[in-house]
């Protein structure tokens, strides 16, 4: 009889093991998925984590790609990872993301044509101080009435999508834009461009900045008071309750990086790679940031090689597409399936297999 | 702005069938948490349901067989949350996001050789005397078959929950199940039981929107309706017939702005399509206001039976 014991505490190695076991089993059932769609497994597996990397003709196109996506992604899923570890659920960040977009790119239209080098920097603050406003809707109101702050983030969201459709038609559109929906394109605003900083990389500010983000949470988490209250809450809220941690703080806190930093991620995106702001230029970045997030475990440096991961799918997922004509949403697909084998394989770190029937206390 | 277009014979006629959707996936979701887990999947569920009837129902050309075939897959679909939460103990809310994600990109690859394609119809019922009731026969006596199956669950949901043993141990396990545990329930088999329910409801509710609502398969069609089901369980502190107030008052917003739009009012359209989000948020604020009675004492909670 198989039967499980809890471990005393969550193993270590299975920790950092699970994610890589997750992927293979993500990989392997994939295939199975790729196959019954008619393609052939092994090649599509090889063209999305291999090709896009490797690849003689694909490879240097794609290769910068995996930066400008991974940025992002790193970026929120960081934000976001704090507030899961304290249990506090934004599931928001995609509203946060664009918010963000639309007040610093705002910012940067209402300056257009000025070439000042405070621009950009303005953007940024505007863009970070809008994620930060759009998550602190649901941080005030759990502080304040007890709200759920998983269903008002993401009805937030929807309100967010429907405000993004009605000022990119609207009160950013492109006056010499004749009259198509979309704002003016950043490429032709060089002091508002988020311009790579290396050329052939794809490393542009917003990729730098999810680089500082992963140093400043892993400081946080492990040499910080903060970061200890917010392991201490997710771990053991009563514990934390009388170690006198406050929750209001805490919430506010979690709440108001995660959206700020999902608003960050919004703004390089759309001054950059995007260019302009359109009715869809959000591309879901902030839910796949919660897989992001989980399958890096919640920790700084495994959300940096989640996110690189996820990009490697993003790219590869289109490259499949053109090569053998895989659906888009298989890809979409294939991320969800991640997520579960990761949820799945969790239990091994915490609980261990036991073969034997359990001696009755 | 013309509101004399707006005819409110025909907006409380259209508000049933614009609640019926939440209503169903809501009431499987109180369901679900009144035995103590939290499906956060609903909308994956909802979506799922959505292609998998419009699927079905346009190649065998029958929107019954659709709508089974719609519960049955809801129902498969939370199988997996269900064993990943019950017997992989993992955590609840990210299962259920994960849950979401995942529905939402199986929905588009069933969906992608559906889309343009009509539904087949569904014949209205038209009941005898009463349908010809003046006013009240028109709103609410002529509606397709799957608005009446949806009160009769609420109906049977109520009666179960609260009038017979096996909603007594549902409730139960919902309530304490270390309690329950020691009394000798079987409490996993009991919350699997519970979850494909949800599930089933969760799927019925999108094939309604896909079958009957708009009536066509569009990629994520369901648009956030599984998650204001969510909210409305906790709105109606997780009771059968507020469930059902909920969702109607819901419907009623829907349909209202959707006949505000229809007759151009001065009002953007942007700001009416996200009327029904910030109302949810405004309901639930208000909600919270009074405290949140009536939900399960082992709600989101990981149950692991040491012996």
């Amino acid at each position: 009889m198989i039967h499980l014991e809890k471990r005393p505490q969550p193993s270590k190695f299975w920790a950092g093991f699970t994610p890589v076991l997750a992927v293979i089993a993500t990989m392997i059932a994939g295939g199975i998925m790729f196959w019954m769609l008619g393609k052939p497994p092994l090649e599509a597996i090889r063209t999305i984590f291999w090709d896009p990397l490797f690849h003689e003709t694909f490879g240097p196109y794609s290769r910068p790609q995996l930066l400008v996506k991974a940025g992002p992604l790193i970026l929120i899923a960081v934000g976001l990872s704090l507030g899961f570890r304290a249990g506090i659920w934004n599931i928001g960040a995609e509203g946060q993301y664009i918010m963000g977009a639309i007040c610093g790119a705002a910012v940067g239209l209402a300056f257009y044509p000025s070439d000042s080098v405070l621009i950009f920097p303005a953007m940024v603050l505007a863009g970070a101080l809008g994620g930060w406003a759009w998550a602190m809707i649901p941080g005030v109101l759990k502080v304040k009435f007890g709200t759920n702050e998983i269903l008002v983030s993401l009805m937030l969201v929807y309100v967010a999508e429907n405000l993004l459709a009605s000022v990119s038609q609207g009160l950013l559109k492109n006056p010499e834009g004749m009259g198509f929906p979309g704002s003016r394109n950043f490429r032709d605003f060089p002091a508002a461009y988020n311009t790579e900083l290396i050329s052939g990389t794809g490393m542009h500010w917003g990729v730098a900045a999810a680089f500082v983000a992963v140093i400043f949470a892993y400081i946080l988490l492990t040499r910080h008071m903060l970061g200890f209250q917010v392991r201490l809450t997710g771990e053991a809220p009563r514990a934390a309750r009388f170690a006198g941690v406050n929750p209001t703080r805490l919430i506010l806190f979690c709440l108001g990086t995660s959206g700020a930093l999902a608003g960050l991620a919004g703004l390089f995106e759309v001054s950059g790679p995007a260019g302009q702001v359109t009715i869809d230029f959000n591309s879901g970045y902030g839910f796949t940031a919660i897989i992001v997030a989980f399958l890096g475990r919640l920790h700084p440096i495994g959300i940096l090689l989640a996110g690189l991961l996820m990009a490697l799918t993003y790219i590869g997922g289109e490259l499949a597409q053109l090569m053998l004509g895989l659906p888009a949403a298989a890809i979409q697909m294939f991320q969800g399936m991640l997520m579960f084998f990761l949820l799945a394989m969790d239990v091994l770190s915490h609980y261990r297999i036991r073969l034997n029937t359990p001696a009755t206390v | 702005m013309d509101l004399g277009q707006i005819n409110p014979l025909l907006l409380l006629a259209s508000l049933m069938v614009a609640a019926t959707p939440i209503l169903l996936a809501a009431i499987g979701e109180a369901v679900v948490e009144k035995s103590g887990v939290l499906n956060l999947g609903v909308e994956g569920m909802m979506i799922t349901g959505a292609v998998v009837g419009f699927a079905i129902g346009v190649n065998t050309g029958s929107p019954a067989i659709g709508f089974v075939a719609a519960a049955a897959a809801g129902a498969a679909l939370s199988m997996l949350f269900g064993v990943l939460v019950l017997y992989l103990m993992s955590n609840q809310v990210a299962t259920g996001l994960g849950l979401t994600l995942f529905g939402l990109g199986l929905s588009s690859l069933i969906g992608k050789p559906y889309e343009g394609l009509k539904a087949p119809s569904m014949a209205k019922w038209d009941i005898p005397v009463l349908g010809d009731i003046p006013i009240l026969g028109p709103i609410l006596f002529r509606h397709d078959p799957m608005v009446y199956v949806s009160l009769i669950i609420v109906a049977a949901t109520w009666y179960v929950l609260t009038r017979t043993r096996a909603g007594l141990i549902l409730r139960g396990v919902g309530e304490n199940h270390d309690a329950a545990h020691a009394l000798g329930y079987k409490v996993v088999r009991v919350r699997l039981m519970a979850i494909a329910f949800g599930g089933a409801c969760a799927g019925l509710g999108g094939a309604y929107v896909s079958l009957v609502r708009v009536p066509q398969w569009v990629e994520g069609m369901t648009a956030g309706a599984g998650w204001i089901a969510l909210a409305i369980v906790v709105f109606a502190s997780w009771r059968p017939w507020r469930v059902l107030l909920g969702a109607y008052l819901f419907g009623g917003i829907t349909v209202l702005q959707l006949n505000l739009q229809a007759a151009g009012a001065a009002i953007p359209v942007e700001i009416l399509a996200m009327s029904p989000y910030i109302v949810t948020i405004l309901v639930l604020v208000v909600i919270s206001l009074r405290g949140n009675h009536g939900a399960p004492g082992s709600l989101g909670r990981i149950f692991h039976a040491t012996h």
